[in-house]
């Protein structure tokens, strides 16, 4: 079995095993695990964007957006038909959880591939520009959407996030985006980065790369949404604004671009950061904005940009018995 | 008809209002090719100028409001250069996608720090202008839509004239078309480019003073709304292009006037993102912009 399907396995059964004893567990240490996690899912796809394939999108809360009011719509909408009065089992909530996660993802997906097609198009500045404000765009017609709590957003959403959902969902955005960009295929969303005009005249459609990164990051923003929406329980337009798109590119960039494990741990700083520092929670954004300005002076290509494999090789060696 | 009319004055102060902003952005655009994001940031710290000093001048002074303009103007000016010196200059010549994140990153500390200071709570601004409401045939015309009109077009004449009148104006176009060919005939592209921060952020700290005038609610992410509208604005015009910001400007005033007098209004805000976007997809270059491809 290849290397990456086996970590991914693992990852589920752990988040399983954790999910099982979560009673044992304190509600608060929860909630963190649980907010890492799905900052890991937006993180990561993102990367895939911005980092990977070099484009800049300000749009990811646009999508998650999507995602989250599509799937707490299915659970608050189909969710008492299809489960009857009772509620439902566990495994009937939990299907119908799965479904609405896979719906939200396609439906953020859907919008992904929408916003790409004009906008890919454009480049650096131009395309930040217009994914932000399709963003803005996306968050205008939930407010004024009544069916969708217009400007109040959506209330009463079932609690079904739980640790594995989450860790299972985080572990596929990693294994999809590493296995993607390890690819034969993918080394064109690489190539695509490194030299747009370069790819093109040896044959690569920059175009159709630059799409297929956005959806499939539009597609696991979406999940996280859901995630996101069934673990608050409520759901409103502000808050997938400007600022929360800006606080995951602030995870891609510290992670350093198109390093998936520097972005995970730079997704797991991040989140839990500003429980630590609860006390000087006004200064987080000004900290967050002095954070971009001083790294793009100082190290401009990331805090957590290292040679993952590299470091891991070097202690496997180190630690192996002498002899072997 | 009477509010056809109204309606139409209405988008030509708020027009005029973005122009004001747009100049700035369209300006830097033309001499370093990048987007200055904490532009609307600027705009935001020219209204809280505005306010600070209106607080100690008598209302309602056509002199006391020009002490209020003039002393926004200079303050944004000197803000604009010095987050030229200390945060852009450094990174000049580097990967735009460097630059694009600074730009985000200064323009969220402007916001933020903004709010430590002044708070989040939105303060009332001072009329510092005479307020008077003049009616013509049901024409309801104050005084503040005046001054706005008056003001920026005095403000956009004098740009003209910098530009095309005066000799720093003139090396700022040469930079703005080739900035290496510009340094190899002796122009000083420090100057020029301190000089173009400098001016685009007066007319946007007076943009910010005429904006707070109109809408006198002032908070420290009051600039985000209006700066990405007037960038829309610039963008529609031809970025780079200094009519073609003015123009953008106030067709997009215009209709953002028209369709917050409609049954749409609720979407006011998306339309300029609309217009953006359109824009993008069928003329990228913008109204007045020419196409330029790309050298490889």
């Amino acid at each position: 079995m290849p290397k990456p399907l086996i970590a991914l396995l693992a990852t589920v059964l752990v988040a399983f095993g954790v999910s099982y004893f979560s009673d044992h567990i304190d509600p608060y240490y929860l909630d963190v695990i649980t907010g890492v996690g799905i900052n890991i899912i937006l993180a990561v796809s993102l990367n895939l964007v911005n980092g990977y394939t070099g484009q800049f999108s300000l749009g990811h809360a646009g999508f998650m957006s999507v995602g989250a009011y599509l799937s707490a719509a299915v659970t608050l909408l189909l969710g008492p038909r299809l489960l009857g009065d009772s509620g439902g089992t566990a495994l009937q909530q939990g299907l119908l959880f799965l479904g609405a996660l896979v719906l939200g993802g396609l439906g953020a997906a859907t919008a992904g591939l929408v916003v790409g097609i004009p906008s890919l198009r454009l480049k650096g500045d131009y395309l930040a520009l217009v994914t932000l404000g399709f963003g803005e765009i996306i968050r205008v017609i939930f407010q004024n959407v009544d069916a969708l709590g217009g400007a109040l957003g959506l209330n009463g959403i079932p609690n079904y996030t739980t640790v594995f959902w989450v860790y299972s969902f985080a572990a596929l955005t990693v294994f999809t985006v590493v296995c993607l960009v390890r690819s034969t295929y993918g080394r064109g969303f690489i190539a695509t980065h490194d030299d747009e005009i370069a790819s093109e005249s040896v044959g690569l459609n920059t175009t159709r790369y630059k799409i297929v990164a956005f959806v499939v990051g539009a597609f696991f923003a979406g999940v996280a949404g859901g995630l996101y929406g069934h673990f608050k329980l409520t759901i409103t337009p502000t808050g997938f604004d400007f600022t929360k798109s800006i606080e995951i590119v602030v995870m891609v960039i510290l992670g350093g671009m198109g390093n998936t494990p520097g972005v995970i741990l730079a997704a797991i700083l991040l989140t839990v950061l500003p429980e630590v520092l609860r006390a000087v929670d006004q200064y987080r954004m000004v900290l967050y904005s002095l954070l971009l300005i001083v790294l793009m002076l100082v190290r401009p290509k990331g805090l957590f940009n290292y040679d993952y494999t590299a470091i891991a090789a070097r202690l496997i060696r180190k630690f192996r018995p002498e002899g072997n | 008809m009477t509010e056809f009319l109204q309606q139409l004055l209405n988008g030509l102060s708020l027009g005029a209002i973005y122009a004001l902003i747009a100049l700035g952005y369209t300006m830097v655009y033309g001499v370093l090719r990048f987007i200055n994001f904490a532009h609307s940031d600027v705009f935001m710290v020219g209204a809280f100028i505005g306010y600070f000093v209106g607080e100690h001048l008598p209302h309602g002074t056509v002199l006391g409001g020009l002490v209020v303009l003039a002393a926004a103007m200079a303050g944004c000016s000197v803000l604009g250069m010095l987050i030229e010196r200390l945060v852009y200059r450094p990174l000049r010549g580097g990967p735009t996608l460097n630059v694009l994140i600074t730009a985000i990153g200064m323009s969220l500390f402007l916001e933020y720090t903004g709010q430590l200071f002044f708070g989040a709570t939105p303060r009332a601004f001072p009329s510092v202008f005479p307020t008077k409401v003049i009616a013509v045939h049901g024409l309801i015309i104050s005084m503040n839509q005046v001054i706005v009109i008056i003001v920026a077009t005095v403000l956009m004449l004098a740009l003209q004239f910098a530009v095309y009148g005066t000799k720093i104006g003139t090396a700022m176009r040469a930079v703005a078309l080739n900035p290496r060919a510009a340094q190899l005939v002796g122009v000083n592209i420090d100057v020029v480019i301190s000089f173009t921060f400098g001016l685009g952020s007066a007319l946007a700290g007076a943009g910010g003073v005429l904006y707070a005038l109109n809408y006198p609610s002032i908070d420290p992410l009051m600039g985000v709304v209006p700066g990405l509208k007037a960038f829309v604005a610039a963008v529609l015009g031809g970025v780079g292009n200094i009519p073609g910001a003015a123009l953008g400007a106030l067709i997009l005033g215009m209709v953002e006037t028209f369709v917050d007098g409609s049954r749409w209004s609720t979407y006011k805000d998306a339309i300029a993102f609309a217009i953006l976007i359109g824009i993008l997809l069928f003329r990228p270059a913008g109204l007045l912009g020419r196409f330029t491809a790309e050298k490889v």
